[in-house]
């Protein structure tokens, strides 16, 4: 019996397991959300604060277009960081400075929103240091759960 | 009845029947997690469509071996939006297809491996007779096609590109007769019967399409460019600032503003003195590299970051051409390796 349970528990417990593995995604993190660009935009802010982040800067890439001209939808890009990790992380590895602050690219699509950003995961080809990939791994969960948000607002 | 018999008649088949369904539940829930997460941003929630086709077609499901879906997760289109998922486990790419194949209830076809021998010569004028207006010269698709991130929605689908090596590695020969014989329901493709054609007709076809295959793609993409571009400076941090404002307004690009790296972080009289940020764009550029994919807005605008650090001053910036290769996107590599070439001249200008 113990054998058998042992033989059938075992695919089962690799299944439980295996989700946590699909956190490893492709080399960008995206999301299309069903909100209209004002209301994801809240949504996002707000999730950046939940997730301990603290919200630098918003570039309003479209309002800077449309003064030179050029009509476009709502397209903003959202800063931001945690402040003592910023400044370690430019103390210890400055070649990853140009990175930082993260930010999410945010933009209106038809009545709905999309936003984009870069997969931290993949800096850890870039980088052996094992202290670094924590990080990477950390800010990938993070992102992972600030997106979530967009497909499923509380 | 023994307590052995008791549990081989009724307990043992219980417990195998409760762990295979959940299995199966635990599968199929990870194939929908996956694909919220990886496929659902263009192909749409349950097959629905999008930048990418749609997936739950009932013709489409019919036409395609699981096969051809996977070789396609696995290698996506060079080139195009479609992205290799390199870094998923085989189990994962069959949990979405998985999860994919539960929205219809469709015979999954079995096409077999043999290649359709005919003659290309002629398979090049049907196709240059029948299919060009959709499918583009040299079986190139439609402008547009899998190129931007967003597209007009006024067809339900995107006539693709048949010369893409993605493709060509992941589609059979007998899937791409079935297709041409069978037209494809609820799209703008007809059946090979609207324009008489014969079946030797259709293997010429097939012979012209297969021979726009030059390479076996693998989906292991080269990621060997490096992701920053760092300069040494000979000049002090705040000579090297105004050397970068210089050289970008020399390169016709309007200056937005120079800050501290931690501005926004921290109240400005403790801002960093030693980590300065310089913006600056050129709007006419990032027009159109949105228009080319929208998506590349996450590098803006241009920023060219100048570091002191133990008495050494440096200037640095991302690498466009290591980025560009996020996006799959042949296009944007175009417009990604001029701005390489703008940042180097930039940093190279300012620390010479």
């Amino acid at each position: 019996m113990k054998r058998i349970l042992t033989r059938l528990l075992a695919p089962l417990l690799l299944l439980g397991w295996l989700p946590a593995q699909a956190m490893i995604t492709g080399e960008l993190i995206m999301v299309r959300s069903d909100r209209a660009f004002p209301d994801a935009m809240r949504i996002l802010q707000g999730a950046i604060k939940k997730q301990g982040y603290t919200l630098s800067n918003i570039q309003p890439v479209d309002e800077a277009l449309a003064k030179s001209g050029y009509t476009t939808d709502n397209y903003r890009i959202v800063f931001f960081g945690k402040t003592e990790q910023m400044k370690l992380l430019t103390r210890t590895h400055p070649e990853l400075i140009p990175y930082l602050p993260l930010k999410i690219a945010i933009y209106a699509e038809a009545g709905e929103t999309l936003l984009v950003t870069s997969d931290p995961a993949v800096f850890m080809d870039l980088y052996p240091d094992r202290q670094l990939h924590k990080v990477f791994m950390q800010w990938h969960e993070d992102l992972i759960s600030i997106m979530k948000n967009l497909q499923n607002p509380d | 009845m023994t307590k052995l018999a008791m549990f081989y008649l009724y307990i043992k088949p219980a417990v195998f029947l409760i762990l295979l369904f959940s299995s199966l539940s635990c599968l199929a829930d990870k194939g929908k997690v996956l694909y919220t997460e990886k496929c659902a941003i263009c192909h749409g929630h349950e097959g629905s469509g999008g930048v990418g086709i749609p997936l739950g077609l009932e013709a489409f499901l019919e036409q395609t071996p699981d096969e051809y879906l996977r070789r396609t997760i696995r290698v996506g289109r060079p080139g195009r939006i479609m992205p290799p998922f390199y870094r998923l486990s085989d189990h994962d790419i069959d949990a979405i297809i998985g999860y994919i194949r539960s929205w219809k209830k469709t015979t999954v076809p079995q096409w077999d491996a043999t290649p359709v021998k005919a003659d290309a010569r002629i398979g090049k004028q049907l196709f240059d007779k029948h299919c060009i207006t959709c499918h583009g010269e040299s079986g190139y698709g439609g402008k547009g096609t899998g190129k931007t991130f967003s597209r007009p929605r006024d067809l339900p689908i995107t006539p693709p590109s048949l010369n893409n090596q993605g493709f060509l590695n992941s589609a059979s020969d007998q899937m791409l007769k079935n297709i041409i014989i069978q037209g494809r329901k609820e799209t703008p493709m007809p059946a090979a019967s609207q324009f008489n054609l014969t079946d030797d007709d259709v293997d010429n076809l097939v012979s012209y399409i297969r021979s726009f295959q030059q390479t076996m793609v693998t989906g292991e993409q080269i990621l060997s460019e490096s992701s920053v571009l760092v300069y040494k400076s000979p000049y002090t941090f705040n000579e090297t600032i105004e050397n970068i404002k210089r050289a970008v307004i020399a390169k016709d690009y309007i200056l937005i503003r120079d800050q501290a790296l931690d501005h926004g972080f921290v109240p400005v009289k403790d801002e960093s003195k030693t980590h300065t940020m310089v913006y600056f764009c050129n709007y006419d550029i990032i027009y159109n590299a949105l228009a080319i994919d929208p998506r590349v807005g996450m590098f803006l605008p241009c920023r060219i970051t100048v570091v002191e650090q133990n008495g050494e001053v440096q200037a640095m910036s991302i690498n466009p051409k290591r980025l560009s290769q996020l996006f799959n996107n042949d296009e944007l590599d175009v417009a990604c390796d001029r701005m390489h070439d703008t940042y180097s001249s930039i940093l190279k200008e300012a620390t010479r």
